[in-house]
């Protein structure tokens, strides 16, 4: 499954295209056969702003009911990947495929995508901040998205069960009738998570989930996303590595430099990894 | 069905149904009644003030649509008058075409054809000796025209300051093509002259009353219409986009069908607004769509209070009723007025008129608890987060909807 993440053999700029697009037909059918039971699938996706590469010849793949942590130094291209992925960002070249490869994702829009099943939480908490809690997760809540069901629609027995029991996780039971915009930062951070959950996506990705928390909440976010495993594909990206490594524990870490995948491994690996602390150490001593 | 039922019924509290009632009978009953009095009693409600009534209850049907789309989805726009006028001009139209031969050339053609020498009616003008075609148009034009502006713009993700520019580019571009004689609607002078509608005599005081009662039934179910709306799931959709865009796409929902439904709905309730004014005021011409015009639209609902349609309609009645009484004991003082009211409420009342209320409500209940805890023992928190939980019909405080 590694074996993917290394970069094809770079080529000529130019052809790369090309180039890229016929080796493709000819692997199309043994390498669906390979991703075929893969739960997202980022097959060699690069993007450029302005000639600046962002994304370069990324692959990633990642299997159901995984917790996946990505780090890497600032501009990375960890935020960038996440875009491609949820369709903010049309890549330059590549795919993504969802769910066994039966679903191509770059030509979709991001509505559409999200209701394939891919949740995202971004990096500043975004909440609906003049909604309060329960209304926000009313709204994320799994249910019709076409604008005259939205007009009649209500919440059912059941859909009102989900999001009691999310409130419960989130803990954020005793305020479910606070306007959001009053929330403190953790707790607006714990809201776009449980919007997420009611959501009831296959893929979770989570960008820097506990920027700006204190001790005590990291510790329950950690725990938080730990139970999320398993059920779910859930992709953390973050900056924090005592955070990485509590999340990461026998489990593999990616970890992103330069728009394409530095290094693939445990937490262990990952960290004696040459090259790894080669950019960590270098962009530590600027 | 019953979902909407429910919304329907929930969409007001007891006490707000009740209250919505007495404004209900003060408009249709209670305001014909005066009205009715003889001349002479202290109470009686001279004929004349009729229309300029209805006239006023128009603009706050505009001013409810306005705040709809800028109050709960944060799109401002600077070009409701196009609107307005589609609705003004359909049954503008129509009225032309009752006049009969009684017009001032004595001829079967609109006086401005006669003028400009046209022999016969041009093909856009025939449907519109319908009545009930004319009824259609007075909603389906504005729903077209807001629904193939909307759809370009809503999918194309434009948005603020941008999307306010282009509306008032469009009923810019619209006044100038509604100012040439060419165009066919009359230029300068637009349609006037109106002498009967479905029969009934205009300058009759019956006419005139049924005009007013129809504006203030308009007013009130648009204004049911749009609270069904902002009190359902799509209402609080609207309220997610405004506050974050990409957080509803990715929650996925797609934002531009719903906005282009609060759009073109806006615009159908600007349509018959302007339906009903032109018979009562008499004239519709190209000065409704003078960007001025729609600005001043924007400005009621500022002053009401933007996020509370109670506070919209009753923006758009006090500086009207301020504009009628300036424009005749001071008509040189008028636009002044406008600005000074529209700068104080920008600096002090962010949230308008209502939001002042909500204000001195908040104060005097703080009052009492601070008066309650000294007698007692000085430990009953203040209530957190008063403000915001004492505006009932506002979501928006403060800071909201650019």
């Amino acid at each position: 499954m590694n074996s993917t993440a290394s970069s094809t053999a770079p080529a000529s700029e130019t052809g790369r295209n090309a180039e890229h697009k016929k080796v493709r037909k000819d692997n199309t059918e043994t390498r669906i056969a390979r991703m075929g039971h893969s739960m997202l699938w980022v097959d060699n996706i690069s993007v450029s702003f302005d000639g600046f590469k962002a994304i370069n010849n990324l692959n990633l793949v990642l299997e159901p009911g995984e917790l996946r942590c990505i780090i890497g130094p600032n501009g990375a291209g960890k935020t960038t990947m996440m875009d491609i992925i949820t369709g903010k960002t049309r890549p330059d070249s590549g795919y993504v495929y969802m769910d066994g490869a039966r679903v191509e994702l770059t030509s979709l829009s991001e509505p559409q995508i999200a209701r394939l099943g891919i949740g995202r939480k971004f990096q500043r908490p975004t909440v609906f901040e003049q909604l309060t809690t329960f209304e926000n997760l009313e709204l994320a809540c799994k249910g019709p998205r076409n604008v005259f069901k939205v007009l009649g629609a209500t919440l059912n027995g059941e859909q009102r069960d989900r999001i009691d029991s999310v409130l419960k996780t989130i803990g954020l039971g005793e305020l479910r009738e606070l306007r959001s915009g009053l929330l403190s930062h953790g707790q607006k951070q714990w809201l776009e998570i449980g919007m997420l959950l009611v959501q009831d996506p296959k893929v979770m990705l989570i960008d820097e989930p506990v920027a700006g928390m204190t001790p005590v909440e990291i510790e329950r976010t950690t725990e938080l996303l730990l139970s999320l495993a398993g059920a779910r594909t859930v992709v953390v990206v973050e900056h924090d590595m005592e955070f990485v490594r509590k999340l990461a524990v026998n489990r593999i870490v990616t970890v992103l430099h330069e728009g394409s995948i530095l290094a693939e491994g445990t937490m262990d690996e990952v960290q004696s990894n040459t090259e790894v602390i080669r950019v960590y150490l270098g962009s530590a001593d600027h | 069905m019953r979902g909407m039922v429910n919304t329907f019924l929930r969409m007001h509290t007891t006490g707000q149904w009740i209250g919505f009632a007495v404004v209900a009978v003060f408009l249709v009953g209670v305001i014909p009644g005066l009205n009715a009095l003889p001349e002479g009693m202290a109470l009686h409600l001279p004929s004349y003030l009729i229309p300029l009534l209805g006239k006023f209850l128009c603009f706050a049907l505009i001013a409810v649509a306005m705040d709809l789309i800028w109050g709960y989805a944060g799109i401002l726009s600077l070009g409701h008058g196009v609107f307005f006028s589609a609705g003004g001009y359909a049954m503008g139209m129509h009225l032309m075409r009752s006049i009969g031969k009684e017009g001032v050339y004595r001829s079967e053609l609109p006086y401005f054809m006669v003028f400009l020498d046209w022999k016969e009616l041009p093909w856009f003008w025939r449907p519109f000796d319908s009545l009930p075609f004319t009824l259609a148009a007075v909603v389906v034009v504005p729903a077209l025209i807001a629904f193939a502006f909307g759809w370009f713009a809503f999918r194309s993700r434009i948005r603020g300051v941008y999307f306010s520019i282009i509306t008032q580019a469009l009923t810019f571009a619209m006044m100038l093509l509604f100012f040439r004689n060419d165009t066919g609607f009359g230029g300068n002078n637009g349609l006037t002259d109106f002498k009967r509608l479905a029969g009934w005599p205009l300058a009759h005081p019956t006419t005139k009353l049924y005009l007013y009662i129809g504006s203030a039934v308009a007013l009130l179910a648009g204004y049911l219409v749009c609270r069904f709306v902002v009190k359902s799931r799509l209402g609080r959709v609207l309220v997610a986009i405004r506050d974050s865009e990409s957080r509803v796409l990715f929650a996925g929902y797609s934002a531009a069908p719903f906005k282009l439904f609060a759009w073109t709905l806006s615009a159908m309730l600007c349509g018959v607004a302007g339906a009903l004014y032109t018979p009562q005021v008499g004239i519709i011409n190209p000065s409704e769509l003078a960007p001025a015009s729609s600005i001043e639209m924007a400005i009621w609902v500022a002053v009401g209070g933007r996020g509370s349609l109670v506070g919209a309609a009753i923006g758009a009645l006090v500086i009207n009723g301020l504009k009628s009484y300036l424009t005749a004991a001071f008509p040189d003082l008028w636009l002044f007025a406008l600005g000074a009211v529209f700068v104080l409420v920008t600096m002090y009342l962010p949230t308008g008129l209502v939001g002042l209320v909500a204000r001195i409500r908040t104060r005097l209940r703080e009052r009492k608890v601070q008066s309650a805890t000294t007698e007692q023992t000085p430990k009953t928190p203040a209530p957190p987060n008063a403000g915001a939980s004492g505006t009932p019909a506002a979501p928006v405080t403060g800071e909201a909807a650019q």
